[in-house]
C-alpha cells in the first residue's frame, strides 16, 4: 500500500477561468461554455481532440449531462464529481490519473459553481433528509472556533489573532485588486478590516471568501505530448487527496488548531514531488482561505511556518506578494471569490499564469529560480475535513 | 410492615427566564405588575420541559424503572399523537411502560396525578405549561411557564416521602376560564361568578378532604392554595381561616402561575421545605376542586432533590419584554436571511431515538466515548447527566435560529467523549473557554408541524450532584 504519486507524467497544456463574482447575466451553462472554450483555446485543441471530461461542482447540478447538454458533447464520458469545496481539485485528479493511466490521450478537468442563485447570502448545502440532530451552524462560524482555540493554545491575546487575520485578508484585498478577474478589487486596510462588525465569533463578513459564480478548466495530457501542445507546460508533480474520518468532531483530542488531514495531505504531496524544504523551495502558494483563520492554520499546516509563529510570521508580511513566499498572489478566495466547484482549478490557473510569467506584471510574484508551486483546497470544517494539495512545477526532474 | 402507597418523588423545573412585569407599561400603555413571571426559552415547549420536571424528580434517569407514565398540558405542541411519548424517549423508559397524555385543562392535572397513584407499580405524573395571555393584559401578568412531576410508588418498591391521607374531589359546570381551540389566548367571564362559584368548590373539597383524614383546618401544617382563578384562591384561603404561616407562597409574584404545571410545581416545592410527619394539604380550583392531603414520612429527611424549587427561584436572568414577546410569536422579528431548518426525517428519527431524545452515545472496547454513537460499539454510554467543559466555541449571527444570535460550542465531557453542541440559556457575550456546561432536552426548531428535539448545552449554574 502507498500513494506513489504520478511525478511528471502528466502536464497542464492549457488552462482557463473566468471571472468570479455576481454572474447575474450568465448561468451555469453558459459559465461551463465559457470555461471549456478558454480551455481548448489556451491549449490549441478542439472539443474532438478531447478524450474524456471531469466536471467538479458542489451543488450546481448532477450528472455528466451538466457539461455535456451545454458542451452539446455526444459520447465522450463526462464525470461529475463532488468532494466539498475541494470538488475542482478532485476533478483535476481524475482527469490527471486516468491520461497517466493511459486511458486516455487528452482530458479536461472542469469546476463550476453557480451560488449566486439561491437568495440567500453565503453558501448553503442542500439538505439531506435526517434525523435533526445534525448541526446547524455556518461555515463561517465553525472556522471562527478556531480563534480562540488558538488563542488559548499558544497563550496570546485574541486581539493578537485578530490582528493577524486583518492582514490576511489586507494582503489578500490587495493582491486581488490586482487581478481583473477578482470578484473584490478594492484595497482594504488592517485598521478597516479590525473595524467591522462581527458576523461569527471574531470574524467580519471581510474575514470570508467571496460568494461568486464562476468556472474554470484545464487540459491535461501524458507529459510527453506536452510540448506538441504548448513551449511551457506545467507539469504535475504531485497530488495528494487525503478525507479525514471526522474524528475531530467527536474526539476530544482534537484541539482545533491544525487540520490533520492538510497535513497528512501535504506531506504525501511533498513526499511525490521529492519537496523536503517547501518554504525553501516553493515559488508560490495557492491556499483555502475560505476564511481568515484558515489561511493562518494552513501555513503550519502545509509546513511554512513552525507551530504557533504563522500569527506572527503573518503580521512580518512573510506571505506578502513580495515577501518571501507570496501565499494567494491572485486574492485568494477571500478576494477572487469562492465558487464551490472552480476554485481549485482557479488556484491552479494562478499556478499556471505565474510560473509561466504570464501574471500581470503588478502582481507578478518576485523573479526567482523557483520553479513549483502548491495548491491546496480543501473542504469541510474543522476537525471533519477533505484536503488536497497539488504540486506543479515548470520543469521536469 | 404494611405496604403503603404514596409519593416517591417529586420534582419541579422553571426555566431560565424572568419577565420583569412592569417592563410591560411602557411598551402596551398598560398592563403588568410588579414582580415577574417565567418564561419558557424560545427552544422549550411543554414537552421539553416536563422531560426537565422529570429529570429534576427522578434524579439520574439511568434504571428508572416506571410502571406507567401519565402527562398533563394544556398547551401540547402535537395532537393525535402522544406528547408523553417523546418524555417517554428522552427518559429512556422501557418499551412496555406506557405513556399517557390527559390534555387540554388545567383540572386534567390532578388527573393524571390520580391515574398515577391508581395504577400499578411506580408511576410518574408530570404537569407542564406555557401559559400566554394578550400583551398587557391580565393573564400575561397572571401566568408564567413550567413543569412539575410526582412520582408515585409502594413502599415496599421505593422510599415513600409522603403518604396520602385524603384525596377528595368536586366537579362543577359552569364557563369561568375557557380558550377555543387553536387560540393561544384564553378568555374569562367576570371575575365575580368565579370567585363565588370556586369558593364555594373550594371549600366543599377541603371539607370533604378534611373530614376523610380525619383532622381539622388547624391540623394541617401547610396549605398550598392555587387555582384558575386568583380571586377564589385568595377568598379560599380567608373562608377556610388557614393560619397566616400555614399558606404557602403560591409563587404568584415570583413567575407566575403556571397552568396544570402548578400544582405539581407547589407540592413538589411544599415537600421540599417540609420536615416529617407533617401534613400537607394541596387545594386546587379548576372546573371545580380537588384536594390532596399528605403526611411526610421520615424518609423525607433522606431525601435530596437534583435541583430543589427554592434554588431554581433564586436563579434565573432577565429577559426584555421585546424578546419575550417575538418568543412567543406574539412580536415577528426580523430573522437571519438564511434558509429555515427541513422537517426532520421521521424515518431517520424512529432509527435514532435513543441518541436523538436520550442522548445516548456509544463506548468502544477501549473506552472512547462516540457522539453519536459509532457502529460496532459494544456497549452504549448514557451523556444526558454528563458535565462538559467548553473547549471552544462562536457566537453565529448568520445561521437561521429562531433567536439570534446561535451561540455554539465544542464540549468535551468528563466521561469522554465530545460534541460540538449549541448553548442555551446563555448570553453570548459571557461564554468562554473552560466554562463547564450541563445539557438539557430542548426543541432544536419546528417544521411542517413536526417538532425537531435534541438536546443543547448550558452553563451549569444551579445543580445537586
Amino acid at each position: 500500500m502507498a500513494s506513489h504519486g504520478i511525478k511528471d507524467r502528466v502536464a497542464i497544456v492549457g488552462m482557463s477561468c473566468t471571472s468570479f463574482g455576481e454572474r447575474w447575466d450568465k448561468g451555469i451553462d453558459e459559465l461551463i461554455v465559457e470555461a471549456a472554450e478558454g480551455a481548448y483555446a489556451s491549449a490549441g485543441v478542439d472539443r474532438d481532440n478531447v478524450d474524456a471530461y471531469w466536471l467538479g461542482t458542489a451543488q450546481s447540478g448532477m450528472s455528466g449531462l451538466m457539461l455535456s447538454r451545454p458542451l452539446r458533447i455526444f459520447g465522450k464520458p463526462v464525470t461529475r464529481v463532488e468532494n466539498f469545496c475541494a470538488s475542482g481539485s478532485e476533478a483535476f485528479r481524475q482527469a490527471a490519473y486516468a491520461v497517466a493511466s493511459g486511458a486516455y490521450d487528452v482530458a479536461v478537468s472542469l469546476g463550476a459553481e453557480k451560488l449566486k442563485d439561491s437568495g440567500y447570502q453565503g453558501a448553503n448545502a442542500f439538505p439531506v433528509p435526517s434525523d435533526g440532530t445534525t448541526r446547524n451552524v455556518t461555515a463561517a462560524a465553525m472556522y471562527s472556533m478556531i480563534v480562540p482555540a488558538y488563542a488559548h493554545r499558544y497563550g496570546i491575546e485574541v486581539s493578537d489573532v485578530k490582528h493577524a487575520l486583518a492582514r490576511i485578508a489586507s494582503k489578500n484585498h490587495h493582491n486581488g485588486s490586482l487581478n481583473p478577474r477578482a470578484q473584490f478589487r478594492r484595497e482594504m486596510t488592517v485598521e478597516q478590516l479590525l473595524a467591522q462588525p462581527r458576523v461569527a465569533g471574531e470574524l467580519s463578513v471581510f474575514d470570508c471568501a467571496g460568494v461568486a459564480d464562476g468556472a474554470a478548466a484545464a487540459v491535461v495530457v501524458r507529459a510527453e505530448d506536452a510540448h506538441r501542445y504548448t513551449d511551457r507546460p506545467l507539469y504535475v508533480k504531485g497530488l495528494s487527496f487525503v478525507v479525514g474520518d471526522g474524528g475531530g468532531v467527536t474526539d476530544p483530542r482534537y484541539d482545533f488548531t491544525t487540520f490533520p488531514e492538510v497535513v497528512a495531505s501535504a506531506q504525501d504531496a511533498f513526499r511525490q514531488a521529492g519537496i523536503t524544504d517547501p518554504r525553501g523551495s516553493l515559488a508560490m502558494a495557492e491556499v483555502h482561505d475560505c476564511f481568515t483563520p484558515t489561511e493562518m492554520i494552513l501555513m503550519e499546516d502545509l509546513g511554512f511556518s513552525e507551530r504557533g509563529t504563522a500569527w506572527k510570521e503573518i503580521l512580518d508580511g512573510a506571505f506578502d506578494l513580495a515577501g518571501e513566499l507570496p501565499v494567494n498572489p491572485d486574492g485568494g478566495l477571500k478576494s477572487f471569490g469562492h465558487p464551490v466547484g472552480a476554485s481549485g482549478l482557479r488556484m491552479m490557473f494562478e499556478a499556471w499564469l505565474q510560473l509561466r510569467g504570464e501574471a500581470p506584471q503588478a502582481r507578478k510574484i518576485p523573479v526567482s529560480d523557483r520553479s513549483l508551486a502548491l495548491t491546496h483546497n480543501l473542504g469541510g470544517y474543522p476537525g471533519e475535513m477533505v484536503s488536497f494539495v497539488s504540486i506543479l512545477g515548470t520543469e521536469l526532474g | 410492615m404494611a405496604v403503603v402507597r404514596g409519593i416517591t418523588a417529586c420534582g419541579a423545573y422553571l426555566p431560565y427566564r424572568r419577565l420583569d412585569l412592569r417592563e410591560v407599561a411602557a411598551v402596551c400603555g398598560g398592563g403588568g405588575r410588579k414582580g415577574f413571571r417565567s418564561v419558557a426559552s424560545f427552544d422549550e415547549d411543554t414537552t421539553t420541559m416536563a422531560v426537565e420536571a422529570a429529570r429534576a424528580a427522578l434524579g439520574s434517569v439511568e434504571h428508572v424503572d416506571l410502571g406507567s407514565l401519565w402527562y398533563t398540558t394544556v398547551a401540547p405542541p402535537y395532537f393525535d399523537r402522544t406528547n408523553a411519548n417523546t418524555i417517554h424517549a428522552a427518559l429512556r423508559l422501557a418499551r412496555t411502560t406506557p405513556a399517557y397524555d390527559v390534555l387540554g385543562s388545567v383540572r386534567s392535572g390532578f388527573g393524571s396525578l390520580r391515574a398515577a397513584l391508581a395504577s400499578p407499580g411506580s408511576a410518574l405524573a408530570i404537569g407542564s405549561d406555557l401559559r400566554v395571555g394578550l400583551p398587557g393584559g391580565p393573564d400575561e401578568a397572571y401566568f408564567g411557564d413550567g413543569a412539575g412531576a410526582v412520582a408515585f410508588g409502594d413502599s415496599s418498591d421505593a422510599p415513600v416521602l409522603a403518604e396520602i391521607v385524603a384525596w377528595y374531589a368536586v366537579a362543577d359546570e359552569f364557563v369561568d376560564r375557557w380558550r377555543s381551540p387553536g387560540d393561544f389566548r384564553s378568555k374569562v367571564w367576570e371575575e365575580r361568578l368565579g370567585d363565588v362559584l370556586y369558593t364555594d368548590a373550594g371549600m366543599a373539597a377541603l371539607e370533604g378532604a378534611l373530614k376523610q383524614a380525619g383532622l381539622d383546618t388547624a391540623g394541617v401544617d401547610r396549605v398550598v392554595v392555587t387555582g384558575t382563578h386568583g380571586r377564589a384562591v385568595k377568598s379560599v384561603i380567608a373562608r377556610a381561616g388557614i393560619a397566616v404561616d400555614a399558606v404557602a407562597d403560591e409563587l404568584a409574584t415570583q413567575i407566575g402561575i403556571t397552568g396544570a404545571a402548578h400544582p405539581y410545581l407547589l407540592l413538589a416545592a411544599a415537600l421540599q421545605k417540609a420536615s416529617p410527619d407533617e401534613i400537607i394539604a394541596l387545594v386546587g380550583l379548576a372546573d371545580g376542586a380537588e384536594v390532596i392531603i399528605v403526611r411526610t414520612t421520615a424518609a423525607l429527611a433522606e431525601h435530596r432533590p437534583a435541583r430543589p424549587v427554592a434554588q431554581q427561584l433564586a436563579g434565573g436572568a432577565p429577559l426584555p419584554y421585546g424578546r419575550y414577546l417575538s418568543w412567543r410569536g406574539l412580536l415577528s422579528l426580523e430573522p437571519p436571511r438564511r434558509p429555515e431548518p427541513a422537517r426532520v426525517s421521521a424515518s431517520a428519527a424512529s432509527r435514532s431515538v435513543d441518541w436523538k431524545f436520550g442522548l445516548v452515545g456509544s463506548r468502544s472496547a477501549g473506552g472512547t466515548v462516540s457522539m453519536p454513537p459509532a457502529i460496532g460499539d459494544p456497549e452504549r454510554q448514557s451523556m444526558a447527566d454528563a458535565i462538559g467543559t467548553i473547549k471552544t466555541f462562536t457566537v453565529d449571527r448568520l445561521s437561521y435560529t429562531p433567536s439570534p444570535p446561535l451561540v455554539f460550542a465544542v464540549v468535551d465531557f468528563d466521561e469522554g467523549g465530545r460534541l460540538p453542541v449549541e448553548l442555551t440559556d446563555v448570553d453570548a457575550s459571557q461564554v468562554g473557554v473552560g466554562d463547564r456546561v450541563e445539557m438539557v432536552f430542548r426543541r432544536l426548531s419546528s417544521a411542517d408541524g413536526i417538532q425537531n428535539y435534541f438536546w443543547k448545552a448550558r452553563p451549569l449554574r444551579e445543580r445537586n450532584i
